[in-house]
């Protein structure tokens, strides 16, 4: 039986940010690709993500349809096929720049390690939601299960090799966790062990190369020839847009290809470049709104579980924005991280629009108590 | 105590919410200020970079790690190659530039504008290439032209070059460009599209050494893109040296003897496997590899029947012939099918079964013992040696002995040969063993594959008294100021499955091949140096048993191979060396007269007709 309220209930605005967000995302990447020494390849990856856009809403609009509290319990199950994906990946994956990130099914490529962010988000949540948390937070043996479900992927992620993704997924994983709150002691014991471990990685878990993106983000000078270079172009693009940019497809520094990557992980100098700080401005503000809502919703919904959901999902967009922003302006090393809902690429698309998904859906059951 | 469950306290969510609120809030003013302050405070400045677009990046090619021989010449270097090359959208009027530079430097109009056409689309700003390796006049010419090409660029780059043209092609290898699924393999961190990877031979298997790490420079440049000011600079990391065990004096004599003729030729150090020589012909020139080769000169080297791209020594299989016969004693001896003193008689023929089977010499050699037998390559005698022992356990000693397996030296397409046994058989033929097959076998013919490389191993193992050593081409690899970065030590991979009393037994046998007055390679005879070794002339294709062809009536192509083992001294060789010409004919008149050169050159100190730089010259070159 179909309930009337989920209608009335129905969270437009919200849907009106995402939209908003997205046209502007496909505007500033038809100037990524237009400017581009080979365009007409680039206009298919325009079309391209205007169809996995298209698909992301078909899959959010469907999955409204069932209600959130089912994840829940289905959990395990997601889990379970999300970290199956992952492994075959590593079996059977397609190998890219040198590392085996992708997955081919017939004409679609996909990036499981995507899918697994929003996964590990509902475990999370079904496993915290289930605790009874005293006030001080949570106490070592609360934490065994999570540490387990997080160590899985990032294991079978840092393997292919995708440092980048894998920090996240902790990164998102340990905002959670702090979210649900934890005991001092635990913080402290953490902060020692993490000290410890630092040198140790360092020294054994790190390739060559990614020691090297660390050093040259300590210091740019080392690294001239690539990332210091990206990043000096890069800068040059954003600085070069002033106040209110050279206008839309007036980038110089983006139609001379200086940028790299201009349609994916640079995209924010191609709208800095050519909106200027008003554009950027207006940019960061649609961002804002769009985590403030997120939060928002976490705050409305009535259920514990429903409430980490939402919060788990706003924080792995603010990571994703925090993290690409800051790199293309020089302030973190350089990781593949796309910004969110604007850089070209499916899997990203998609797994943003499930993950709005879930937030309109608990959003539009939040009156409903578990 | 209050706790929080499956329903929220909502002050406590309140409460944790308002916090992640704060941390957002943070950041993004973070962020803001950052904007600010690229785009307002550094603004125009960046508007100035971004106007002239004057930031680029040029990369500096590394050079290539230098191969020097076991006394420490140069073998190849790098040699500075000056390639035209032009910025398309510095040059103004493209054609008006490429006309002017046409009339300059004497090359047709239409090449350079091909060019041009053929590196289709590339990055804004980044220099293609007109026309490669320009010649030092040409260089001149545009040098003191610079103002009047807007664009056009000089690029120096380091290229690879042999000094010794075709010498030890097949060793030394060559390069070609990386292909773009190596690129993507992530194997090359250091190589870039267009960049040369060994391809074949120590360029290849010791790639990872020879490549340097490239270099690069971020410049400021004008408006007619020439540089004015550099940014900042990563120096190249030139490649890392190999020595290797090659000696390069040698190996000139071998490839002056091997001339005209298709074969091969190994030496090898006895005492530790170094491999001296490994001379194969016809060869190949490397240095028309550089820059990619003409698909003319291609086809014309594949097309060759005389396989010029084939390293024979590793890469050719041939039976083995009478110098398997070396094989046969030491496993009769060892398993006491016969001893020191065993006779057998040769009418000139072994009669087994209803079947006749020729000794070479239709006369007979009369009751004769190993060692003669060896030293007169009487067939007689192995073949019943060989019916005691039977093919199996004769393929034990072979493989015993290193052969039908690779040897494991460090170059790419080793074969391994074959050592037939009755169950190989069984199983590619769907077919028993004939007993008279064994016969085929003891003497080296019939399925028996070994390479020369195999048989240089072999008979150095002979002569050292039985260790078999890897065969070592490189002995060091060092950086430019000449440390040591690796140093690959001989490697013993196994030993000789016999006795020493029964070795001396065949040692004595190889002796009198050479020094026996009724030897077969008496008449390669030297003074004050005694050679032991073993003649064979292996059938090109197989013939009945008993049957025989007068060979001169043959065409040269179904002649038999000539085959030569030896080393010398013979009581403390200094080198081991294995010798096959192709139709060679006789291993006594073909082969053994290349050995004994070889071991005049090295042992003797003869070798006035070879032209190699001094160690100090060729370095300077």
């Amino acid at each position: 039986m179909f309930d009337r309220r989920l209608i009335e209930n129905f969270d437009w605005g919200f849907l009106g940010v995402i939209s908003l967000i997205c046209s502007a995302g496909l505007v500033i990447l038809y100037s990524a690709v237009t400017a581009g020494a080979d365009s007409a390849a680039l206009h298919t990856l325009l079309k391209k993500q205007m169809i996995w856009m298209g698909a992301g809403f078909v899959i959010m609009a469907g999955s409204l349809i069932i209600d959130f509290r089912e994840l829940d319990k289905l959990n395990l199950f997601i889990y379970v096929i999300c970290v199956g994906l992952l492994i075959s990946t590593y079996l059977f994956g397609q190998m890219g720049g040198g590392s085996r990130r992708w997955l081919v099914m017939g004409a679609v490529r996909m990036q499981p390690s995507e899918l697994m962010k929003i996964s590990l988000i509902i475990s999370l949540a079904a496993v915290y939601s289930d605790n009874v948390v005293s006030q001080e937070g949570l106490g070592f043996r609360n934490l065994i299960k999570p540490l387990i479900l997080c160590l899985i992927p990032f294991a079978l992620i840092v393997k292919q090799p995708d440092l980048g993704t894998g920090l996240l997924l902790m990164l998102i994983a340990g905002s959670i966790t702090f979210f649900v709150k934890v005991q001092k002691k635990v913080i402290f014991t953490l902060a020692g062990i993490g000290l410890a471990i630092v040198p140790l990685v360092w020294f054994f878990g790190l390739k060559e190369y990614q020691k090297g993106r660390i050093l040259t983000f300590l210091n740019p000078d080392r690294d001239p020839l690539g990332a210091g270079y990206h990043i000096i172009q890069s800068k040059i693009a954003i600085g070069s847009g002033m106040i209110t940019g050279k206008g839309f497809l007036q980038g110089t520094q983006n139609a001379l290809n200086f940028l790299p990557e201009q349609h994916t992980d640079f995209i924010l100098s191609v709208l800095a470049e050519e909106w200027g700080l008003v554009g950027c401005g207006v940019f960061l503000i649609l961002y804002l709104i769009l985590l403030f809502w997120g939060l928002n919703i976490a705050y409305a919904c009535r259920s514990m579980f429903g409430s980490i959901l939402a919060f788990g999902i706003t924080v792995m967009i603010f990571w994703q924005i925090f993290i690409n922003i800051g790199m293309v302006m020089g302030l973190m090393p350089v990781v593949g991280v796309p910004l969110p809902l604007i850089s070209y690429g499916g899997s990203s698309v998609v797994t943003n629009m499930v993950g709005f998904g879930i937030l309109l859906n608990i959003s539009m059951r939040k009156f409903t108590k578990s | 105590m209050s706790a929080i469950n499956k329903n929220p306290d909502r002050d406590w969510v309140k409460q944790r919410l308002i916090g992640a609120s704060l941390c957002v809030l943070i950041v993004f003013s973070l962020l803001f200020l950052r904007l600010v302050y690229l785009q307002l405070i550094k603004g125009a400045e960046f508007r100035r970079l971004s106007q002239t677009n004057c930031v680029r990046l040029k990369s500096i090619k590394s050079s290539r790690g230098l191969i020097y021989d076991r006394d420490n010449r140069l073998v190849v270097d790098n040699r500075p190659a000056f390639d035209l090359t032009i910025v398309l959208e510095d040059s103004g009027p493209v054609k008006e530039t490429i006309s002017r530079l046409s009339l300059l430097i004497d090359e047709p109009y239409e090449e350079l504008m091909d060019s041009i056409e053929k590196a289709g689309k590339s990055a804004f700003y980044t220099p293609m290439i007109l026309k490669r390796d320009i010649s030092r006049d040409q260089l001149a010419i545009v040098e003191a032209h610079q103002f009047d090409l807007p664009g056009i660029h000089i690029d120096v780059k380091p290229t690879r070059h042999y000094i010794y043209e075709k010498t030890a092609a097949h060793l030394l290898g060559y390069l070609g460009q990386i292909n773009r699924k190596e690129l993507e393999s992530g194997q090359y961190p250091n190589v870039r599209a267009g960049d040369s990877i060994g391809r074949y031979g120590v360029e290849k298997s010791f790639e990872s050494f020879l490549q340097g790490k490239r270099g690069g420079r971020q410049v400021e440049v004008d408006v007619n893109g020439r540089v004015i000011k550099v940014l900042k600079t990563v120096e190249p990391v030139s490649g890392k040296d190999l020595h290797l065990t090659l000696d390069l004096i040698l190996q000139k004599r071998a490839e002056k003897l091997l001339a005209g003729k298709d074969g091969c030729v190994v030496a090898i150090d006895p005492g530790n496997g170094d491999v001296l020589v490994m001379a194969s012909t016809p060869s190949f020139d490397q240095n028309d590899f550089i820059g990619g080769i003409s698909s003319k000169k291609w086809r014309a080297l594949m097309d060759d029947p005389g396989r010029p791209m084939n390293n024979k020594a590793i890469q050719a299989e041939y039976p083995p012939a009478s110098t398997y016969k070396i094989l046969t004693a030491m496993a009769g001896l060892e398993e006491q099918v016969i001893d020191r003193n065993s006779r057998f008689h040769c009418p000139g023929f072994y009669k087994f079964g209803n079947r006749r089977y020729h000794c070479w010499n239709r006369h007979g050699h009369g009751d004769i013992d190993v060692v003669d037998s060896l030293a007169q390559s009487c067939d007689v005698f192995f073949y019943q040696t060989g019916e005691k022992l039977g093919v199996d356990i004769l393929a034990q000693y072979a493989r015993g002995s290193g052969l039908g397996r690779p040897t494991g030296i460090r170059l790419a397409h080793e074969r391994s040969g074959l050592i037939p046994t009755a169950a190989w058989k069984k199983k590619r033929f769907k077919e028993a063993w004939q007993a008279g097959e064994t016969l085929s076998i003891s003497i080296g013919q019939g399925f028996n594959l070994v390479t020369p490389l195999q048989m240089a191993v072999f008979i150095s193992a002979v002569g050292n008294g039985g260790a078999l050593y890897k065969p070592r081409i490189v002995k060091s690899v060092r950086d430019a100021k000449g440390n040591v970065v690796k140093a690959i030590e001989p490697e013993i991979t196994g030993g000789l499955p016999t006795s020493k009393e029964n070795l001396a037994i065949v040692k004595n046998g190889l002796l009198k091949v050479v020094h026996g007055d009724r030897g077969t390679a008496r008449r390669i005879r030297i003074k004050d140096i005694d050679i032991a070794g073993k003649t064979g002339t292996a059938q090109v294709f197989s013939r009945k048993a008993g049957e025989k062809f007068d060979n001169k009536k043959l065409e040269r192509t179904m002649q038999d191979h000539a085959w030569f083992v030896c080393y010398a001294p013979a009581k403390n060789p200094k080198i081991g060396i294995s010798v096959i010409i192709e139709h060679g004919e006789h291993g006594s008149s073909a082969a053994a007269p290349v050995a004994m050169e070889l071991i005049k050159t090295y042992l003797g100190g003869t070798n006035t007709d070879i032209m190699v730089l001094p160690a100090n010259e060729a370095k300077q070159e």
